[in-house]
Parts: C-alpha cells; sequence; structure tokens
C-alpha cells in the first residue's frame, strides 16, 4: 500500500488506478489569495530550491516578471499585469503554476501509460521515468502549464512539492510565502477560508469578487481568490477551462478500445528495443511559449 | 518605530507613504496583511509610484515626489476643520495647551529668527511662554488661546487646502478627500492608525519635516502611544537601527548622547549643556528622563576607559575627540575631494587614508562622481567587504564616471575579505528595536575573518607602535579598555555584556543593602550611576544582558495581552518596552482609551499591561506621558529642530516648480549644499523631469548583483516610464533609455508603465520618472548596470545631513 494520500486515483493511459476506495483519504488543496500577493517570488525562489532546478537565464525586458512564462526549471511563477478599464486600474499580481485539476487535461491527453498519475488527495504528479516527451499533455492542458525539457526530452511541472506533503509539510511556495496569501490543508477547509475571503472583499466593495475553482475541469486542488472574479482573464486565467473534447474523446472512448491493441503492440516495442536500443534524447532548442507579461 | 512590526496586526487604519513595506520589507508586511485579514483594517498607500503596496491597497493616492509635506499638512487641516481628531488627548498628552513666546512668526516662507548670511536658524525665537517669576511653561488647558500650539498650528496649516494639496502635489482633489476621510476616521477614541514610512521620507532635504508633519498629524489624531498606533520607521537594512543606536553618526555617542563639541572643555560644562531642565510647573509635571543624563554619560566613560577613567580626570571625558564642526560622511568627501578640511578649528589638510567596512561609498553616495574624485586623492584605502564592491575597484571605474585616468592614481588599496552576516555571532537591532541574537551558521571562506577580529588586529597593531614609539594624543589609545578572553577575536557576547553595562564596585539601595556585587551585569539603566559605580556602553540597550544571560537570545512566544508584546522574545529597547510612550494609550485616570486595545492601565497601584513608559507605580496625573520631553508631553511645536517648529512645504533643492505658498522662498532656506565643482544643480528648463530612485524585493542594496540566483529573479538596470511620455519620446518598453541630470548621465532598458502618471502641478503638465538603484560595475559581466547615484544630487536635510536621493531632476531620451 502506498504512504497516505498517495493511493493512485487516476494514471495516464491506463484504464484504472490503483485506488482502493475503501479509506477516507482528504483532498489537499493550496489556496492562493491573489488579494493579499505582493509578488515578492519568495515562492519562485522556495520552489526553485527545493526542487534543486537550475537557474534559467533571464534578461531585463521591461517587466517585473522574472520571465515570459513558465520553464521547465521553473515551476512557480508569479504573473505581473497591468489592467486598466474606464478609470479604473489594477496592478495584479497571480501566481502562475499547475492547477492540480480533478480532471487532469494532461493525464488525459498522455500516451504513456504511469507518465502522470493523480493521487487520492488530488495531486497530479509526472513520473519523469515513464513520461516519453511527446508533448501530447501540453495540448490537453487548458492553463498552458507542462513544459518540455529539451535536455532530459521530459516534461516537467509543479508537483505541489508531493514529497514534502507526503511526511506532512506543505509545498515550499507555501512554506515561504511572507504575507500568508498561500495557505495548504484539507480542500473543504480552505474552501470555507475562501469563500469568507471572497464576502469580506465583496463587503469591501468588490462585488464581483470569486473564488476560481473552475469546473469545467471538475474543480481545481489548487483554488484562487480574485477581487475581479469577473475577469479571470485578466489575471491570465481562462474564463471556463476545459479539457479539449478531442483530449476527452482519446481517453474514454478510443483509447478502451485501443487497449487491446496496445497491448499487442507492447510485443513489437519489446522486439523493436531488443533490435535497436533505447530513445536517444534529441538535442534542441526549446520553444518558448505563453502569453506576453505586462 | 515607536512601536513594532507586529503591532501593525493591531491598527485600523494603516497610511503608508515614504516607503514601500511590500517590495522593502515584505516579511514585516505580513502584519498589515493580518490586519486587513482579521480586522477589516485600511490600508492606504500614498506614493509618486502604483507600487507593489499600492497593487493590494484600499485606497491608493499619487503624489508628486518630494511633496509629502503639502499632503499631510493638508491631512492635518483636513482633521482641525471637520473635528475629526482627538481632543481629549491633545489636550492631555500634548502640547496643544503650551503657550508660544512672542517672538514666534512664519511669514513669507520663512520662520521668524532667520539668519540670511549664515542661511541658519536661531531656535531662541521659537521658544514657549514662560512665566517671569516662576519660569514655568504657561498652558491653557481650554487650547483657545490664539498664541497655544494649537491654535498656531491651525493658523500655520489653513494655506493647506484640498485645492492647494492637488496645485502642488498633484494628487486630484476626489483622492486627496478620499485619503482624509479614511485617516482622520482614527481620530477618537475608539479607533487607531499607524503610519509606517522609510526613506521616500528621510532621503530629502526636507526630511526631517516630513516625519515631524506625520508626528504632529498622528499627535492629533490621538495615535503615539497606542496598540495600532505610532510613528514608525522601517529601517533600510536589518541592523540600520542598531548602528544608529550605537554611535553610527558622527554627532552622536551611544545611545544619542551627544559628541563633546570643542567648546565643552570639561565633563561639568559638558553635562550641564546636554542635561535638559524643565520650567513645567503645571499641569503634568514631567520625570524628564534626560535628567540622568550624568549617569549614562559617566557610565559610557567608564566602560570606555575602565580603571584609567577616575573622577580627578574627569573619568578620561578629555580623551574624547571634540568636534569642531560638521563631520557626516559627506563632509568628510568633500574635504577628501577639495583636499582641505576647515572648520571651526581651522583649515587643515584633507583626509590622506580611509577604512571603510561593510560600506560601499561609490555606490551608496550621491553624486558618484564627486565620491570616485574624492578616493582618488587618497594616499591609502581600507575596504572590508564580503564581496569585491565598487569602491574597492574605484580606480578602474568606467570612464564614464569622469574620475581620473587609473595611471594618474596614486592610491593604495587594501582589500580585506571579511565575513558575511551568516558567518558571525552577532546581534541584529530591527526597525522595531528589538536586539535579536543571531549565531553563526558557518565560517567565513579562505582567508576571510570577521570584521570584529579585523578591527581589533588593526587596534592592537596601533596599540603596540604607541607603547614603542609613542605618538600623538597616547591617551586615547593606551587607556582604551580592552578585556576580552581572546582581545585578537572578540567573542560578541562578551561586547554584548559591555554595552549591557555593570556593576563596578558593590551598588546599593538607598537603605545600604547590596543589590549588585562589583562585577555584576546590571538588570537595566535604571541603576546606573554618575560617580562610576557602573560601566555601560549603550544606555538604552541596558538590560539586554544582565546576571539571568543573552536576553537578546530569547525566544519565547507567550504573549499576555494577546495584543502580539510577546515580552520574552529577545529585547526591546528601552527597558524590554514594546510600544514608546505606551501612558498616552490611557486617559487621565489611567483607563485605556480602547480596553480591547490596552497599552498599560493603571489598576490603583501600578501601570501593568507592556512595560510602562513612566515609573511602574506613579499615579495618573503625576508625571506627563511624554517623559523625554521636558515639558512631558507629545510636541505640536517643535522648537528644536533646525529648520523650523512646524513643517512647511519647500520644493526640493531641484525645483519642478515655483513654490506657490511662497514664490521667494521655493526651496528650504536652510538645506545643506556643497560647494565644488562637481556640486552642481539643475533647473528645470534644462531637466524638466522629476525623478527618483528606489530599491527592489528581489534585491539587496548592492551586495546581490553578486548573486546569479537573485540576477535571474531581477537580470538587470531599468528605468520605469510612464506610457504616454514614453510615446512622446518615441521609447518603447524593453528598449533603452537615457536619463541624463546636471551631474550626470546613464543609459538602461525602459519600462513603459501605467503605474507612473502624467501629473498636472500648478496648472502645468509634470511628468516623474524612477529607477532603482541595485547595479554597478562589478560582478557577473551580463549583469552589471549604472550607479544609479551618479544622477543624485549632495543637497541635505539640515537636522540629518541626509541626502535628497528621492527628488531631483533629469531629461529623458531615446537612447541612440
Amino acid at each position: 500500500m502506498t504512504a497516505d494520500g498517495l493511493e493512485i486515483r487516476q494514471s495516464s493511459a491506463s484504464v484504472w488506478g490503483s485506488a482502493t476506495e475503501l479509506r477516507n483519504l482528504k483532498v489537499v488543496s493550496k489556496l492562493i489569495d491573489t488579494t493579499t500577493c505582493i509578488g515578492c517570488k519568495a515562492c519562485e525562489v522556495a520552489c526553485q530550491e527545493w526542487n534543486d532546478l537550475h537557474i534559467v537565464p533571464t534578461t531585463q525586458t521591461g517587466t517585473y516578471q522574472t520571465m515570459p512564462s513558465l520553464d521547465a526549471n521553473y515551476w512557480n511563477l508569479i504573473k505581473f499585469r497591468e489592467v486598466e478599464e474606464s478609470g479604473f486600474f489594477a496592478w495584479l499580481l497571480r501566481k502562475d503554476g499547475c492547477m492540480h485539476c480533478a480532471d487532469p487535461g494532461c493525464l488525459k491527453a498522455c500516451p504513456a501509460p504511469g507518465a502522470i498519475v493523480q493521487y487520492q488527495n488530488g495531486i497530479v504528479d509526472v513520473n519523469p521515468e515513464a513520461c516519453i516527451g511527446c508533448k501530447m499533455c501540453e495540448t490537453g492542458c487548458p492553463f498552458d502549464i507542462p513544459r518540455y525539457s529539451a535536455k532530459t526530452d521530459k516534461m516537467a511541472k509543479c508537483t505541489l512539492c508531493v514529497d514534502r506533503v507526503q511526511v506532512g509539510l506543505e509545498p515550499a511556495c507555501v512554506k515561504a510565502c511572507p504575507t500568508g496569501c498561500l495557505e495548504f490543508g484539507d480542500k473543504a477547509e480552505l474552501v470555507a477560508v475562501a469563500k469568507a475571503r471572497v464576502e469580506q472583499l465583496k463587503q469591501n466593495g468588490f462585488t464581483q469578487a470569486a473564488l476560481y475553482d473552475p469546473p469545467g475541469v471538475g474543480g481545481t486542488t489548487v483554488i484562487t481568490v480574485l477581487a475581479h472574479g469577473d475577469h479571470p482573464e485578466w489575471y491570465g486565467l481562462p474564463k471556463d477551462p476545459q479539457v479539449p473534447v478531442a483530449v476527452s474523446l482519446w481517453k474514454n472512448v478510443a483509447r478502451p478500445l485501443a487497449a487491446l491493441a496496445i497491448a499487442g503492440s507492447f510485443f513489437a516495442m519489446v522486439a523493436h528495443y531488443l533490435s535497436f536500443g533505447p530513445k536517444t534524447p534529441k538535442e534542441g532548442a526549446e520553444k518558448p511559449k505563453g502569453d506576453k507579461p505586462a | 518605530m515607536t512601536n513594532g512590526w507586529v503591532d501593525i496586526k493591531n491598527a485600523d487604519v494603516i497610511l503608508v507613504m515614504g516607503g514601500n513595506p511590500a517590495e522593502n520589507h515584505p516579511c514585516g508586511f505580513k502584519w498589515t496583511v493580518e490586519a486587513k485579514r482579521t480586522r477589516n483594517a485600511k490600508l492606504v498607500v500614498v506614493d509618486p509610484r502604483f507600487t507593489r503596496t499600492a497593487s493590494v491597497a484600499d485606497v491608493y493616492a499619487p503624489i508628486r515626489p518630494g511633496t509629502d509635506i503639502a499632503f499631510l499638512n493638508g491631512l492635518i487641516r483636513y482633521a482641525l476643520q471637520t473635528g475629526r481628531y482627538h481632543e481629549e488627548y491633545v489636550r492631555i498628552h500634548t502640547s496643544g495647551p503650551y503657550i508660544v513666546g512672542d517672538k514666534y512668526a512664519f511669514e513669507d516662507g520663512l520662520f521668524s529668527g532667520f539668519d540670511p548670511a549664515q542661511a541658519e536658524y536661531d531656535k531662541s525665537a521659537w521658544a514657549y511662554r514662560a512665566d517671569p517669576k516662576t519660569k514655568a511653561y504657561q498652558v491653557d488647558p481650554t487650547m483657545k488661546h490664539p498664541r497655544c500650539t494649537l491654535q498656531l498650528l491651525k493658523k500655520h496649516v489653513e494655506r493647506y487646502t484640498p485645492e492647494m494639496v492637488e496645485r502642488i502635489c498633484g494628487t486630484p482633489k476626489d483622492q486627496f478627500l478620499k485619503v482624509a476621510e479614511v485617516v482622520t476616521s482614527t481620530g477618537n477614541a475608539q479607533r487607531v492608525g499607524t503610519i509606517t514610512y522609510a526613506l521616500g521620507w528621510t532621503q530629502h532635504s526636507v526630511g526631517v519635516q516630513m516625519i515631524r508633519a506625520a508626528a504632529t498629524l498622528q499627535l492629533l489624531l490621538g495615535n503615539v502611544g497606542r496598540p495600532g498606533g505610532g510613528v514608525n520607521a522601517m529601517r533600510g537594512h536589518s541592523n540600520i537601527q542598531g548602528s544608529t543606536d550605537l554611535a553610527g553618526v558622527f554627532d552622536n555617542l551611544t545611545g544619542y548622547l551627544a559628541t563633546p563639541r570643542g567648546e565643552l572643555t570639561d565633563l561639568k560644562t559638558y553635562l550641564k549643556a546636554e542635561t535638559p531642565t524643565t520650567l513645567n510647573g503645571a499641569p503634568w509635571p514631567t520625570m524628564n528622563y534626560w535628567s540622568n543624563y550624568p549617569k549614562f554619560m559617566v557610565s559610557l566613560l567608564k566602560e570606555l576607559y575602565g580603571d584609567a577613567a577616575t573622577k580627578e580626570n574627569d573619568w578620561g571625558y578629555q580623551w574624547l575627540a571634540k568636534v569642531d564642526g560638521n563631520y557626516s560622511w559627506l563632509y568628510i568627501y568633500d574635504d577628501m575631494y577639495r583636499g582641505s578640511s576647515q572648520r571651526a578649528g581651522g583649515t587643515e589638510p584633507g583626509p590622506e587614508g580611509l577604512l571603510t567596512f561593510g560600506f560601499n561609498p561609490v555606490g551608496v553616495g550621491p553624486n558618484t562622481s564627486k565620491i570616485i574624485n574624492a578616493l582618488s586623492k587618497l594616499k591609502f584605502l581600507v575596504v572590508g567587504d564580503n564581496y569585491q564592491i565598487e569602491t574597492a575597484t574605484f580606480w578602474k571605474a568606467p570612464k564614464e564616471y569622469g574620475g581620473p585616468d587609473s595611471s594618474q592614481i596614486k592610491t593604495e588599496v587594501f582589500q580585506l575579505p571579511c565575513s558575511g552576516f551568516a558567518e558571525t555571532d552577532g546581534s541584529f537591532t530591527n526597525s522595531a528595536r528589538w536586539l535579536q541574537w543571531k549565531w553563526k551558521a558557518l565560517d567565513p571562506p579562505g582567508q576571510a575573518k570577521t570584521d570584529q577580529e579585523v578591527l581589533a588586529r588593526i587596534f592592537l597593531a596601533v596599540r603596540d607602535l604607541y607603547r614603542k614609539e609613542g605618538g600623538a594624543l597616547p591617551e586615547q589609545v593606551l587607556n582604551v579598555s580592552w578585556n576580552y578572553t581572546d582581545p585578537v577575536n572578540p567573542d560578541l557576547g562578551e561586547v554584548l555584556k559591555e554595552i549591557n553595562g555593570k556593576a563596578v564596585t558593590d551598588l546599593k539601595d538607598k537603605d545600604g543593602k547590596v543589590i549588585k556585587r562589583a562585577g555584576q551585569q546590571l538588570d537595566g539603566f535604571s541603576q546606573l550611576q554618575d560617580d562610576g559605580s557602573t560601566s555601560c556602553g549603550c544606555w538604552i540597550h541596558s538590560g539586554v544582558y544582565t546576571e539571568a544571560g543573552n536576553n537578546a537570545a530569547r525566544r519565547g512566544t507567550q504573549d499576555p495581552t494577546g495584543l502580539g508584546m510577546h515580552p520574552d522574545w529577545a529585547f526591546s529597547w528601552p527597558a524590554n518596552r514594546r510600544i514608546l510612550y505606551n501612558r498616552a494609550s490611557a486617559d487621565a485616570q489611567g483607563r485605556p482609551w480602547d480596553p480591547t486595545r490596552p497599552g498599560i492601565a493603571w489598576n490603583g497601584k501600578l501601570w501593568v499591561g507592556d512595560v510602562p513608559d513612566i515609573l511602574p507605580n506613579s499615579p495618573p496625573g503625576q508625571y506627563g506621558a511624554f517623559i523625554m520631553n521636558p515639558e512631558g508631553v507629545g510636541r505640536l511645536f517643535t522648537p528644536s529642530l533646525n529648520d523650523g517648529p512646524f513643517a512647511e512645504h519647500y520644493e526640493a533643492t531641484e525645483a519642478a516648480i515655483e513654490n506657490p505658498l511662497h514664490p521667494k522662498v521655493t526651496s528650504s532656506p536652510v538645506t545643506v549644499r556643497f560647494h565644488s565643482n562637481k556640486d552642481v544643480y539643475g533647473t528645470r528648463d534644462q531637466f524638466p523631469v522629476v525623478c527618483t530612485t528606489y530599491r527592489l524585493t528581489e534585491m539587496y542594496h548592492y551586495w546581490t548583483h553578486h548573486t546569479n540566483e537573485l540576477n535571474q529573479l531581477q537580470p538587470g538596470f531599468f528605468i520605469e516610464i510612464p506610457e504616454e511620455l514614453a510615446r512622446e519620446k518615441g521609447i518603447t518598453n524593453g528598449s533603452r533609455a537615457r536619463v541624463t541630470s546636471a551631474r550626470g548621465s546613464i543609459e538602461g532598458v525602459a519600462m513603459v508603465t501605467r503605474r507612473l502618471r502624467q501629473l498636472t502641478i500648478d496648472g502645468k503638465r509634470v511628468w516623474h520618472i524612477g529607477f532603482p538603484l541595485h547595479w554597478g560595475y562589478e560582478g557577473d559581466p551580463k549583469h552589471v548596470g549604472p550607479l544609479a547615484n551618479f544622477l543624485t544630487p549632495s543637497a541635505m536635510d539640515p537636522n540629518t545631513w541626509t541626502p535628497e536621493f528621492k527628488t531631483f531632476l533629469v531629461r529623458l531620451e531615446k537612447a541612440s
């Protein structure tokens, strides 16, 4: 049996997970309160240090934002956006990173068995051993999160510090946050905290304040308080994220039918490996992607 | 800070001006966020830029750099006109009822007592009116007398209407009024508000008066001394409070005792000049705590010179260096640059050598070109630092900084690698006045040594030379007490014990009972004596290292009041008091203004709560709440500053407009300027854009551009430019722009933004831009950048001699 919370609920390119559903395991959550985030980047540094990621060379291009978008070596990035609308001005700062969807598009799109898994506690994790570097997860993600590393020929993203969570610690970003705009805990409890904060914001004149926990992806483990809940796009969040239809079809319909075929092709793969050896990583520049920061 | 970081959580309103805590004090800012979450406190930010702090504010108002006094006086006027101030507090705890003498006047931008020849004020013109017989101050408890300070203040701020604030500051009237409404909502017993500020106030030619205006506002609102209130300086470095406490400025000895001046030839004369007397009779007699000055001073001398200090030799007073003029550090650089030093004592050659530790003057000082040229005139320079800083390599500064060709520089430079903060034990004194002990995390690398070892080795070598060869003023060196277990590398715990102080001989109470045996650590400064029986390195820190041990190392988290005072966490000077002037948190009978947030309360026998800022068993009414002021009350009118008893708006030295209040006196008449050929000042026709400088959360001063992890977060220098101005100049985001002042010109990446706006000032369009100061020519070539202070002027505040880094004039162009 796996440790607490690490029973696998879903696994990529697999029909079943390993979850027994016998144990009453809590779903975890990370709350991001954008209304108290000051963009200090402590979370960025903590993420990079805890996960032993390499420094990403950057240059000053006219923004406070560290780099244009996430990187295989940078899983946590605060997005800085200036928003102006009819006399109203705001400088919106939001920590960008994996949302750990309840219905993860990356996992659905992934063709490599076990490369992306979702634990019972809601964390969507990657298993580099099984990843084949095909970048299909990018197409499945409505939040533009997974990043491909040409150096390793693997994808990478936030793991919600599953190694810390497993031993009862909060993720590194939450530990480092000086203002407490990040909280970690049981999802039901954090939703209550977030809703109370939303109510407070509404009383303070932000009538459209809302909790971002989008139903199109089954809700997210990482939930976000927005003062301008009617405009998630101001924060660089999709208004109504969905797992792409093609990806859903692939996962839910086509792939079970293909399961037999996959089993058959396994023997062919073994034969290919024995004849030609392992797949070698391709060298090449990583394609920059993502939106232009404000 | 009068209060502390944690205490901000008790505030209903947090006004941030002259600071950007979310950027520069993110860990302390957590308490502002806490107040917002738990009390629904309102965060009000007034700043030229829409900052990181503004991004989470409830109310933001823009302001032209350097015009904060006009804004604050506008708030004071609003409070007085609308009655939104705490009248009972003002009556009992401030100088509101005190009557000012007939010589005080203010006319056409000048206070009475101005001497145009010296550009100085004669402060005796601002004295309180005293009873001719008893010499006691005169007061009018009704505060109706036209010469009482409250009425004079009302008259002084009459001109600062919301319209005038808009005209000077560029803050739209409706936004100013919104700020005024929220801030003055605390002018009563039920609510309380804090003001937090930083270098955005101190670094102006009128910096002290900005803080004075804030203090006046807080006294009017009844917010001083109360939990959740106060006037709170957010210090610029982790230990800058400690350095000021321990004689970091030339005119202070430790604990804010005065450096002796030449004319004070013996200890008696010195003590008479520096110990304040009180003229007060009624209604609040004062403790006048500074009347203990001789005890603090004699104990300091006893600490410095040990057994060599005796009553017969004035406890060694004669061995202290006396000053004959201003030796603030920019004056020393001016001497160096001109090669000559002129003071009251006569003319002498400029300095030949300089030792500089933990300080990077080439980056830090204003008018970089003058600093570099000054250093090039030295015979020798010793730099102690943990990086190769620009000061150590001033001789190879890029040509554009205007230094001499390195082949012409004869200065011999010694670089001594010193430890970083994590490589030594010691204490930090934070903004909240907490002395917090920290433990060494690792040894200094290679041959690097701790600063104390380097300094000790230099001192011991000099003393040996004196012993062998003699020299000028040998007593100063030979009589210094140096009793450390390891004299070459003094243990900082032993130094902290000296700072705390000990009994030199048995100490007895008034009944003759021994309370401390000779050699025992003192409990606090109340045990200090002026007869040589005690020694103490810094009286305000006394209590930090008692017989119970190192109190700075305490980490108790108990919170008996529930207000975050944590009395067992570290040591808060003075006397472990968490809130200064806390007597003012209670009314005349000693009842807290707000029972849910008591500072201290009178229980019939004693003051309970925080460590009381008054004699613990003195009943309400015996003493005034402000025991450090001879008049015993908080000052609405301050006759002790060098530039006026009330704050008045003056334009920066490089003025963007003529002063609308008094065009003949546009800038402060007593601002200090230098007169070398490098000290040039620009005019608005040549340099029409207002410019300011600041720091970033990702960087720490001039150190961290040596760290590539942080260079990743903030890869280089930039210039923040309002979108409309950039469009006019053809500058696009990410392209290069050039900024030029009367002193220099630098180039960098343009950050085109809507967070800075055009302001309409006195009917004219005025632009402002800004840039951060963290870069220099040392370090990774991919992350070097221009020295921001190449452009800043060496005009200075006349009280602190802090340069005007925050407002100066420039020209902006697209870089070719």
